[in-house]
Order: C-alpha cells, then structure tokens, then sequence
C-alpha cells in the first residue's frame, strides 16, 4: 500500500488555499496563516519486495501523479504479506 | 494543406475545429487520439474538453496517449501544432510547450468572451494579424491561470514566444498570458478559442485568421506550389 502526497510547491499560488484559508477567517477561526490544498492518492500494489514497490511508487509519482513544474510529492509505503 | 484534428475520450471542441478548418477550404480529418501515425497531415489541432475526464490533472493522462508520440514527431519536424484550452493544457504536460496550468485565481470555471492583444505577429499562427491587434474570442476553462518559473517566463519574453495576451486578466494568469509559441515558433498553446469565432453568427469571426496564417504560414514555406 502506498501514500502519495502532492503538494503544490513553495511560491506557487494556491487559489483553493486561500479560499480555504478565507473561509476560516470568516468562520472565526484564528491563528491561520497559511492554507496549501493538496492531493492524496492512495494505491495499492504488488510487489517482490518493499525497494522495488518505493522504486515503482517513485516513478509514477514524479512521472504521472504530480506535474515537476508545480509540484511536490512525498510518499509512504506500508508492506502488507500476503 | 491538410489539418488533423485529435479527438480524445472527452473533447468536446473537436467539431468546432473541424468546421472552422472545413470554413477556410482546406481538408480536415479527425484522428482517433490511438492513432499513431499523422505523417500524412501537415497541422495537428488539439481541440479543448476535457481529455479523460481531466481526472488526475487537465491534460495528464492525454499526454500519454499512442498518438501523443506522432504529435511530438510532427512538431520536431517543424510542422505546426495548435492546442486549444484543454489542447493547450496537453502541450504543457507533454512539454512540448513550457510551464503548468493553475485553477483560475478566482477559482470559478469562466465562460465568456474576452478581448486579447495579439503581441507577436512574427508567428506561422498570427501572420494575418496586425502587430497589437485587439481581438474578441471566447474562453470557457476553470483552469487557465498560466504560470511557469522566473526563468522560463524570461526566456518567454526575451524570445517574443508570448503571443496572445488578456486585456483585462480574467484567470490570474502571469503576465496576461493567454497563448505562448515553443521556441522554434511552430507549436502554439492557446486558452481562448480561434475556433468557436469563425462566423458573425457566433459573435466574433476574429479567431479565422489564426487558422488562414496557418495556411499561409506553410504555403510561403512551400513556395505556393498548391
């Protein structure tokens, strides 16, 4: 099983944010400085072992999942036997 | 000279690219987005819509498309590829032309029409146009809020690729941008529709010289042989 997380890079504007971060203004929350929208993906997958699945998991995220020219991704893998 | 007009699961302006081609009297056909071969045409046309449903990102999984290999071929071979709205989110994710797309600042999906500024008529696109030429075309995307890094916008500005730009920005897109050119000139990335302002009909007929430049464009380059 693995985690991908995609973020926007630092820099890069994030209109969903900062509606978001509006929104909590409004609603009264305090203290809210910044808002960053993301996507979480989360994909199942076989593998022969915990390297090839992060090899694997590595290359879909920077290939497909995310666009390198605005964003970040970080995964995490979690080994399910059997 | 002959158009090809690429038609994936989800474009919804492949038609209007056709007609548009069909109204200047040159031949059109559409192409299957599993095609892989397009050596037979001499312009590609990426209409807009919403390519696989624009699921993951707009244009990323169009991008890997079979017939996304002969689009790249066709532009390394210097002939000419017009993206349109989701056609130009594609060139970006397949980087044939530089930068991403961002939702709209206002975060709102804008149908509308929208008054552009050609700013570079040195184009095989835009030779019909006048240098600064205002222009009516409409838009309809939610995200075409054009952005790229500090150098990229650069190498932009210094190399005239900036063609189109918004007179009153209605995306947040950098620098106005509403349509850049790659480098060698050939391949153009637009977010307003040329092809849905071909007629008096439909409220601006100002979009049919993008398509009869095209035409000049490669019969100067053909020396008028045809």
């Amino acid at each position: 099983m693995a985690r991908v997380f995609v973020t926007l890079k630092k820099g890069v504007l994030d209109p969903q944010g900062n509606a978001t971060k509006k929104a909590l203004h409004t609603l009264g929350y305090e203290g809210v400085d910044e808002v960053r929208v993301g996507k979480y993906i989360e994909l199942t997958l076989t593998a022969v072992s915990l390297a090839e699945a992060e090899e694997k998991v590595s290359k879909m995220a920077e290939k497909v999942l995310s666009n390198p020219v605005i964003e970040n991704f970080r995964y995490e893998l979690e080994e399910r036997i059997g | 000279m002959r158009f090809a007009v690429v038609v994936f699961p989800g474009s919804n302006c492949d038609q209007d690219c056709y007609k548009a081609v069909e109204k200047i009297g040159e031949p059109v056909e559409y192409v299957w987005h599993t095609e892989k071969d397009l050596s037979s045409f001499d312009a590609i046309i990426l209409p807009g819509g919403f390519s696989y449903g624009d699921y993951l990102r707009s244009g990323a999984i169009a991008r890997f498309s079979p017939v996304m290999e002969a689009v790249q071929k066709a532009a390394e071979e210097g002939k000419l590829v017009l993206g349109i709205c989701n056609g130009f989110q594609i060139l970006l994710e397949s980087g044939l032309l530089p930068g991403a797309m961002l939702k709209n600042q206002g975060l709102k999906f804008l149908c509308q029409t929208e008054e552009l500024e050609v700013v570079n008529t040195n184009t095989p696109f835009t030779l019909d146009f006048k240098e600064g030429e205002k222009i009516r075309l409409p838009i309809a995307h939610g995200e075409g809020n054009y952005t790229c890094d500090p150098d990229t916008l650069n190498r932009l500005k210094e190399n005239g690729q900036i063609v189109f730009r918004y007179r009153s920005n209605p995306n947040g897109s950098l620098l106005d941008i509403a349509g850049i050119v790659n480098e060698r000139g050939n391949v153009l990335g637009m977010m307003p529709h040329p092809e849905r302002a071909v007629d008096a009909l439909l409220g601006s007929e100002d979009g049919i010289k993008l398509f009869t430049s095209m035409v000049r464009a490669w019969r100067d380059r053909h020396g008028q042989a045809f």
